[in-house]
């Protein structure tokens, strides 16, 4: 009973460990490194479709 | 300039929807790899990979469930790749363990942190797709090419492993000990013996 009660709570204690971890690593945004990527792919495809 | 005006809306290109998707990719890269610098090279492969094939994503689909697929396929082969070039890759990424500070000012986050490093990458990344990124075990089952009933143990153990390595088995659990604790609590557990 109380076994049952304990790993209820223990996994509690991973789950919201576990959320908070990966909404950290969420909230720390994309890296500018990202952007200038998306930008440069966007402009590829650009030029690349001028040729056609 | 000569570019014809289109009458079809802009957000019809599934390219424009990769953007949304960074964040929560880069979460799941830092997590499973506990190392920033590899997460955002996995992340950026990814992201050139989705850009150049997408083509083959089928429009109506989850383009998340899609882009974790990718993501965790690239982990996988550089993984392999750098198994190759480096002996001990596992050492590695065990090292960079230690380098993220408790910044968040919680022993037990940081106790969480290193738990989770020391479960082997498969039930960590069960873990991370099912307890983290909401994805259900069919879905992840899919994405890691396994059946349902792996994912469902995957997971179950790496929860149960990170409660032992935690220490939440204990009757003390519910402290949430610190290291200095857990140490006396080993030592008066010792004694009555």
């Amino acid at each position: 009973m109380s076994g049952q009660k304990q790993s209820k709570q223990s996994e509690d204690v991973i789950d919201e460990s576990l959320r908070r971890v990966y909404q950290e690593a969420v909230d720390e945004g994309i890296p500018d490194r990202f952007k200038s990527l998306l930008e440069q792919l966007k402009q590829q495809d650009a030029e690349q479709g001028k040729g056609k | 300039m000569s570019t014809p005006v289109s009458d079809e809306p802009q957000h019809t290109n599934p390219r424009d929807e990769l953007v949304e998707h960074l964040p929560t990719m880069r979460a799941f890269a830092i997590s499973l790899t506990r190392n920033g610098s590899v997460a955002d090279d996995m992340v950026q492969d990814t992201l050139v990979k989705a850009w150049t094939n997408i083509e083959k994503f089928q429009v109506g689909t989850n383009m998340r469930a899609w882009l974790f697929t990718i993501l965790r396929n690239t982990y996988y082969s550089s993984r392999r790749k750098a198994k190759r070039e480096v002996a001990d890759v596992d050492g590695i990424f065990t090292e960079s363990l230690a380098e993220k500070p408790a910044h968040d000012g919680h022993l037990q986050m940081n106790d969480f942190r290193v738990a989770l490093g020391k479960l082997k990458v498969e039930q960590r990344e069960a873990l991370l797709l099912i307890g983290a990124s909401g994805f259900s075990y069919e879905e992840a089952a899919e994405m890691c090419g396994v059946a349902v009933g792996t994912i469902k143990s995957r997971t179950n153990r790496a929860r149960a492993q990170l409660a032992e390595l935690m220490g939440l088995n204990e009757d003390e659990a519910m402290e949430m000990t610190d290291d200095a604790t857990m140490s006396v609590l080993t030592a008066s557990k010792v004694a009555s013996f």
